[in-house]
Formats: C-alpha cells, sequence, structure tokens
C-alpha cells in the first residue's frame, strides 16, 4: 500500500514537471501578455520597462528556471493580471468550482442510476425507450447550447431560477459554500444540471447495459429461483455486481467534470476556477494558467488514488498491492 | 428594483462586509442598481493596470483631479486648473472634498497618487506614462499644487483624467491585495466598496458625503458578465437593471421589448487597417498568382486611396455591423478632441478605384492578406471578410487571416502582417496620431501603434506642435490640421466609428459615454 502510493507519488511529480515545461514554452509560443495588457497610448520605453518588470526580457530557459526555482519555495508566481499570488488566487476560487463538480455528481448519481436501472429492467417499456432516447440527447447536445436554453426556459420565460452567478455563501469550516441557503441553491441548480447531463446520460447508459447483463447470470436466476424479492435480487446481486464499473467512471468523470466545469462556469458567471483559466488565457496570464494546470494535474492524482482505495473496499478481490507485478 | 437582502457573510473582507451588513439591513427595500458589465475587473488597485475595465468599477470609488465628459471633454471634478505658464499647470481643490473614512482630500494626497505609479512593482502596464512628463510636484498649499513639465504639453488633462487619487495615509504602503480587499480602496468617490468578489461582482454602497450630491441608488452591484447571450438573458429575467455593451445579435430583439430601453452613443473607437508602407516585400502583398512583386504596391499613395474607395462603408455599417457602426473618415472619431467635421468618408467608388490602380502600375490588381483579431472588436472577423469580398471585386485577390488577440497583438508588433486591422480610442486626434502614424521614434515615444510604417516628417511635426500646445484652441486646431494631413496621405483606411449601446429597463436613463464608460452613479431614475 505503502509502495503504491510513492510510486503514485513520483509519478506525478514527473507529469508535473513535464506539464509545466510544456505549458510554460506554450504560452510563449502565443504571445507576449504585455502585448495584451499594456495601456494602448503607451510609447516604445513603458513596453519595455513592462517587459522588464513581469520578467520577460529574460530567455525562456531563464524564465523557467526561475519558476522552478520559485516553485520548490511554494511560490508559483504572481498573476500579471491582478497582481497577487497564482495559487491562492486560484484556491480562492477552488471551492465554488468543487461544489459546482459534486452538486453535479450527485444529481448524476441520484438520477442516472434509478433511471439506468428502470430502462434496464423494462427495455421493452415506453419508460426504457424515453429514457434511452433521454440520454442520447444529453450526450449530443454541446453543453453550452444546453445552458443558454436552460437561461432563456427557466430564467427569461418561467422566471423561476436566477440566470447567473452564484447565490448567498455561508462560511462551513472556512469555506464558502452556498448549497446551504435558499438563495444559494436556487442559483446552483441550473449550473450543476448543465454540469451533469453529460455524465447523467453516461450512468444511464451503463448502468443499463449492466444490469441487463446481470440480469442473465446465472446468480440472479438462482437467487429469483430461490424466490428471493425482486427488491432483494436487485439491491444485493445486481446493483452490488454493476457498481464496479459505475465507481470507476463516476470517479473519472468528476475530473472531467471539473475540466468542463469551464463552459458551465463561463456560461453561468459561475466564479470558479474554469472562468479564472479563461479569463488568464486571453490575457496570457503565464503564472495563473501554470499553477492552474498545476493544480488540476495534483486533483486528477488525487481522485484516481481515491477511485483504487474504493474499489477495494467495493470488490475485496481486488488488492492494490496485486498491481506491483 | 429593490431587492431585499438577507445576512450573508462574505469569504474575504469581512471586516468590510461586516460593516457594511449593519447599512444593509437598514436600507433592505432601498433602492439599488444591478448593472452588466462586459469584461472581467483583475483588480481594485488603480494605480497596477490601466485597463477600461478595471477603470470602470474603479471610477466608483476613486475620482481624479478632472474627467472627460460623455462627449469626451476635460472636466473638473476634484479641482479646476490653470496655466500660469506654458509650463505650469495649477490644480485647485474643491474644499471640503472627503474620503470614505472621514478625512479630507488635500494636496499631499494629490501629490502621493502621481507618485504612486512608480512605486509599483510588477505592474504590466501602469499609469507612469500619464505621470512623467510632470517632472516636478510643488505643493503651494492645502489646496493649491503645481505641476511642471520639462517641455510644454498640452495632453496633460487627458493623462490626468486617468489617474485615480488615493488617500496618502491610507494607501501608502498598500499592495493591490489591500485594495481588493478594501482595506485599502478608499477614494473620494460615490461609492464605498463593500466587496470585490473576483471574476464575479463588485458590491458598492453609497458614499453619502459626497461632494457632488446626494445618488439615487442607495446600493449597486456590478456584476461580470463577459458572455454576450448571457448577459442579455440576465438583462431580460430581471436579475439585472441595465447591462453595457449590447451584441448586435441581440439589438433588434431588445429594442422591440416595451420593458427595456437603449442608450446609444458614437464611440471614440475608430476601426481601420493599417497598411504596411514602408518594406519592400510586406507579408501577405504579392501577385495575384501568390508570387512575390518587385516593389510593394501599398507605398504608392494612389494604391491606398484606390483600397479605400473599393470600401462600401456604409454596406458594412448597415449590414455587418446592424447599424451598430458609423463609416469613418479617419482615426478621430466625432467627438474625439481634434476631429475635423470637414472630413468626410471616402465615398464607395470602385470604378474610380480601377482607374486610379491601372494609373499605379496594377491594372490587374495584386494579391493582399488581411489579419483581423476575431475576439477584440465588433464582429471584427466579418468586417475583414466583407471588405476582403470588397477588395476582390475591383481586382484585388484578398484573403483574411483571423486569430485570436493574444496571438494576434504580438504577431502584428513582430510585423508579421502587411495589412492588419485595429481598433483605437483616443481622447485627442495628436495623442491617437502619436502612437499610430508618426514616424517610430523609441526616444520620443512616438509611433509604438505604427504597423504600416507611415513616414511624413510634417506630420510628426505637426503633432508634436499641437501636443506641446497647451491652449486647447490653438491645439485643436492644430490637432486637426495634422488628422486632416494624415487623411490626405491615406495613412490608414478607416473603416467605421463603432456605435456603443447600453440597454436598460425603461425606467431608467443613462447618458451614453463616447468613451463606453458605465457608471452607475450616471444612471438615473425616470
Amino acid at each position: 500500500m505503502l509502495a503504491f502510493a510513492l510510486r503514485r507519488l513520483l509519478q506525478s511529480i514527473a507529469v508535473l514537471f513535464v506539464m509545466s515545461a510544456l505549458v510554460f514554452a506554450g504560452v510563449y509560443a502565443i504571445g507576449n501578455p504585455v502585448d495584451i495588457l499594456i495601456n494602448p497610448q503607451a510609447d516604445q520605453a513603458e513596453i519595455a520597462r513592462a517587459t522588464a518588470a513581469l520578467g520577460l526580457d529574460q530567455p525562456l530557459w531563464r524564465q523557467y528556471w526561475s519558476f522552478i526555482a520559485g516553485a520548490f519555495a511554494g511560490d508559483l508566481g504572481r498573476s500579471f493580471a491582478a497582481n497577487v499570488p497564482a495559487v491562492p488566487l486560484i484556491l480562492e476560487r477552488m471551492p465554488a468550482t468543487l461544489e459546482l463538480a459534486v452538486a453535479a455528481m450527485v444529481i448524476a448519481v441520484a438520477l442516472g442510476i434509478p433511471l439506468g436501472l428502470v430502462a434496464g429492467l423494462r427495455p421493452g417499456s415506453w419508460a426504457g425507450k424515453a429514457i434511452m432516447a433521454g440520454s442520447i440527447l444529453g450526450f449530443s447536445l454541446p453543453t453550452f447550447w444546453v445552458g443558454l436554453m436552460l437561461i432563456m426556459v427557466f430564467s427569461v420565460y418561467l422566471g423561476w431560477l436566477p440566470p447567473t452567478g452564484r447565490g448567498e455563501t455561508l462560511m462551513v469550516l472556512g469555506v464558502p459554500v452556498s448549497f446551504l441557503s435558499w438563495d444559494g441553491l436556487l442559483h446552483l441548480f441550473m449550473p450543476a444540471l448543465n454540469l451533469a447531463l453529460f455524465q447523467l446520460s453516461l450512468l444511464i447508459r451503463l448502468t443499463r447495459a449492466g444490469t441487463r447483463e446481470a440480469l442473465a447470470q446465472d446468480y440472479v436466476r438462482f437467487a429469483r429461483a430461490k424466490g428471493l424479492s425482486m427488491e432483494r435480487v436487485l439491491r444485493v446481486h445486481v446493483l452490488k455486481n454493476i457498481l464496479i464499473p459505475v465507481v470507476t467512471v463516476t470517479g473519472l468523470e468528476f475530473g472531467s467534470l471539473i475540466a468542463f466545469a469551464i463552459v458551465t462556469e463561463t456560461i453561468f458567471a459561475w466564479p470558479g476556477m474554469g472562468k479564472l483559466l479563461i479569463d488568464s488565457i486571453n490575457v496570457l496570464d503565464r503564472p495563473v494558467i501554470v499553477a492552474y494546470l498545476l493544480i488540476v494535474v495534483l486533483l486528477f492524482v488525487l481522485i484516481n488514488l481515491v477511485v483504487d482505495l474504493v474499489y477495494t473496499a467495493l470488490d475485496p478481490r481486488v488488492r492494490l498491492a496485486r498491481r506491483e507485478v | 428594483m429593490s431587492k431585499i437582502v438577507g445576512s450573508r457573510i462574505s469569504d474575504h473582507g469581512s471586516r468590510i462586509a461586516a460593516a457594511a451588513l449593519g447599512g444593509w439591513l437598514a436600507t433592505a427595500g432601498a433602492a439599488e442598481l444591478r448593472i452588466g458589465l462586459s469584461a472581467d475587473v483583475t483588480t481594485m488597485d488603480p494605480h497596477f493596470v490601466a485597463a477600461q475595465p478595471n477603470l470602470t468599477a474603479q471610477h466608483h470609488v476613486f475620482e481624479p483631479l478632472l474627467h472627460v465628459d460623455e462627449r469626451g471633454r476635460p472636466v473638473p471634478v476634484l479641482a479646476t486648473w490653470r496655466n500660469p505658464d506654458p509650463l505650469t499647470w495649477e490644480f485647485t481643490l474643491r474644499k471640503g472634498v472627503k474620503f470614505h473614512d472621514g478625512a479630507e482630500l488635500t494636496t499631499e494626497d494629490v501629490a502621493f497618487s502621481l507618485e504612486r505609479p512608480f512605486t509599483i512593482k510588477g505592474s504590466p502596464g501602469g499609469f507612469t506614462m500619464y505621470v512623467r512628463p510632470i517632472v516636478a510636484r510643488e505643493i503651494v498649499d492645502r489646496y493649491t499644487i503645481r505641476l511642471k513639465t520639462a517641455a510644454p504639453y498640452g495632453a496633460i488633462p487627458q493623462d490626468l483624467a486617468e489617474v485615480m487619487i488615493v488617500s496618502k495615509r491610507i494607501a501608502q504602503g498598500a499592495s493591490s491585495a489591500d485594495f481588493d480587499s478594501g482595506k485599502a480602496a478608499v477614494g473620494t468617490g460615490p461609492y464605498k466598496l463593500v466587496r470585490f468578489a473576483r471574476g464575479s461582482r463588485i458590491e458598492l454602497a453609497r458614499h453619502d458625503p459626497y461632494w457632488g450630491g446626494k445618488l439615487p441608488w442607495d446600493k449597486v452591484t456590478l456584476t461580470i458578465l463577459p458572455s454576450d447571450p448571457v448577459r442579455t438573458a440576465a438583462l431580460l429575467s430581471g436579475e439585472l437593471d441595465a447591462i453595457e455593451h449590447v451584441p448586435t445579435a441581440d439589438l433588434a430583439r431588445l429594442k422591440k421589448n416595451p420593458n427595456l430601453r437603449l442608450a446609444q452613443a458614437v464611440s471614440w473607437r475608430t476601426i481601420f487597417l493599417h497598411v504596411d508602407q514602408s518594406r519592400d516585400r510586406p507579408p501577405g502583398v504579392l501577385s495575384r498568382a501568390g508570387k512575390p512583386l518587385d516593389r510593394n504596391p501599398l507605398k504608392d499613395v494612389r494604391v491606398r486611396r484606390a483600397l479605400s474607395k473599393a470600401i462600401n462603408r456604409q454596406a458594412i455599417a448597415e449590414r455587418v455591423m446592424e447599424g451598430l457602426a458609423r463609416p469613418a473618415a479617419s482615426v478621430v472619431s466625432p467627438s474625439v478632441f481634434g476631429h475635423d467635421p470637414a472630413l468626410k468618408p471616402e465615398p464607395y467608388d470602385p470604378d474610380g478605384a480601377k482607374k486610379l490602380l491601372a494609373e499605379a502600375g496594377y491594372p490587374d490588381g495584386f494579391g493582399l492578406t488581411i489579419a483581423t483579431p476575431n475576439n477584440r472588436y465588433i464582429n471584427d472577423e466579418q468586417v475583414a471578410q466583407t471588405v476582403a469580398q470588397m477588395l476582390a471585386r475591383v481586382g484585388i485577390a484578398t484573403k483574411v487571416e483571423a486569430m485570436p488577440l493574444s496571438v494576434y497583438f504580438g504577431r502584428a508588433r513582430n510585423k508579421e502582417f502587411g495589412v492588419a486591422l485595429l481598433g483605437w480610442g483616443s481622447l485627442a486626434a495628436d495623442l491617437a496620431l502619436r502612437s499610430l502614424a508618426a514616424t517610430a521614434n523609441p526616444d520620443k515615444g512616438y509611433g509604438a501603434w505604427n504597423w504600416g510604417g507611415h513616414s511624413n516628417p510634417k506630420l510628426d511635426q505637426l503633432v508634436e506642435r499641437s501636443l506641446g500646445t497647451v491652449d486647447p484652441t490653438q491645439r485643436e486646431a492644430l490637432a486637426r490640421e495634422a488628422a486632416a494631413l494624415a487623411a490626405a496621405g491615406v495613412a490608414f483606411i478607416p473603416l467605421h466609428y463603432q456605435v456603443v449601446t447600453w440597454a436598460m429597463k425603461n425606467t431608467l436613463s443613462y447618458q451614453a459615454r463616447t468613451d463606453e464608460f458605465t457608471f452607475a452613479h450616471h444612471f438615473k431614475p425616470r
């Protein structure tokens, strides 16, 4: 277990290095942030001064070197545009993104598994067909379009939900959360649903396929033959066996929920990390872009670790140590 | 308008938030104004980066010595000014102006604020250029300060209109983060900063001892909504009372809505083409077959005029811009100081264009590539595509290369384009021409954005004389002359002046501003 965790750690450090170098070179290749941030009235001397002030007059390798040196001292640089350290800038936005992603995941799991079960148990019924048709729509409609439609219907025409932003936040253990107040929930619902749509469709399909497969297995038939109630068969035999792929996908998709949150956050003006990334890319705010990607890579590593741990809990046959072979 | 405000605890700046909480509860149900802004505000530090979205938010909290009115003309704010001699600008402060902490504004604060831009580390494009011409600050008394320049410089009012006055006592040693948290965001402006929620919104509360009198809104929320359809939807749903920068696509729809009204002004921003007239083989300027030419046709003023004649500006303004533009005669928009009303847009004349091309030795035309950003100006890429079609009709085979702004500016500065689209807004013609048309001269700071390499010593002299003239009437005459000369030499090909639009509930009115700024304190109930 320890060796496993250590190896994971070393792998992730290597990934972080490669990624930081790639992003550094990539942003450098796009252009010079001074060209975008500079006051249009600026003269040549002011442009040169600003370039030097941001350290951009140095050769790229030297800029990267000072970044690495700073990173080891725990400093990933200051935002060019906001003049504050990049990491706190991102962490300040992280609770909003995590809240949105968790809310989306809750919606996806709470709706996806029951709907998938229904579709799997009664594939020929109109309900089963409707669920499957809906999941195709959820897969294929682009997130930004669905987001705009949600706003048009629920905010503009019906006026039920606020169109944008995060509602009131309450502090829980020093972290601002919005799901504890009614206003916050109202603001959270639409973006979370929008973000959940893809994963919801995925879970429906996965659960349906798993259920169909499990129902045909000998152990299910045997359980039915033994005279167990359908409810118990589903809960103990079917559900438990189809949960492994569901947990894998949910875990992996949690990472993409955070990544895809960029689109949803932009549409609903949700003040999360993704929106910060877009704003930073627009002005080539390199310290923020690099720090953001480093944090996201770390998140992915953590999520994968948690998924591995949940496996062992769900299926005693899976041993982490075995992966050493 | 009114909205009940429940208890709310902010995640940062809790000191101010707590102080404001009491205020909000007391005024719950009182007049609130909620405005949707189109671009992100990166910091509340008014001396860090001279970006218009930041200035929009900061203008609510801080004030400059003088400002420009909705037509772009300097008007006194915190001070009146006069010139005892051409090298001296004497500012007399308004008496009894109070900062948000109750302290009175004095010339100490002014001197400090004009010095502060130099002290900020890591600023990517700050305010130093506005205060650099001032070589000495002489405090005469509590209310009088004399600013000296090394040479006569007439653009001091336009430059100082951008520099906010902060409280010396509070801002001394404060970092940008202190401004963001609200600790140092203490100005004389009409609104106090309650909370700066980066990337999301800015909450403001009225500063009651404001020298300008009582304002209609107790509370103002500036919400950051860069996505066009979302900003419109937020207005339609009633979540917002007003929005800035109405997108062309939604204009017709909002116009028809009886609950809303629009305010429009011709912007100071002119969209134009920089054409390379200095190099022998500029990128993208080729023969029709795509072969290099032996000389640069754009060096010939007849060819530049032919390009200008080939463009149907009226059609671009009406069709591509859906009415949100006016045909342009020069890079100096009608409201800008130094605009010459006698200058008319080049009329659409394709036959004349062909004739001029033949005269210049290009009866069969040549090939051209127009570079344009695709996320900066209203419908920028479509405008470039339309121009390309129009040029093709007179025999110039034109391609368009569109890219995001972050890529575009860097490549343009590297001189990678032969013809490049740019939008420009300046408060004065001489300021615009100094950057855009004067011969590049790093020592003088001229021609920093002269991508086309236009060079006319007479124009340089005129711009220099105009900027060196302190008397506004004389300066305007010189600035006009310079603008006319640049137009006569076809230094660039002007396309259109943008029209800027605000949309709001029909219970409100807004004095539309040519400089595109959105100020809550200029919204009035009807």
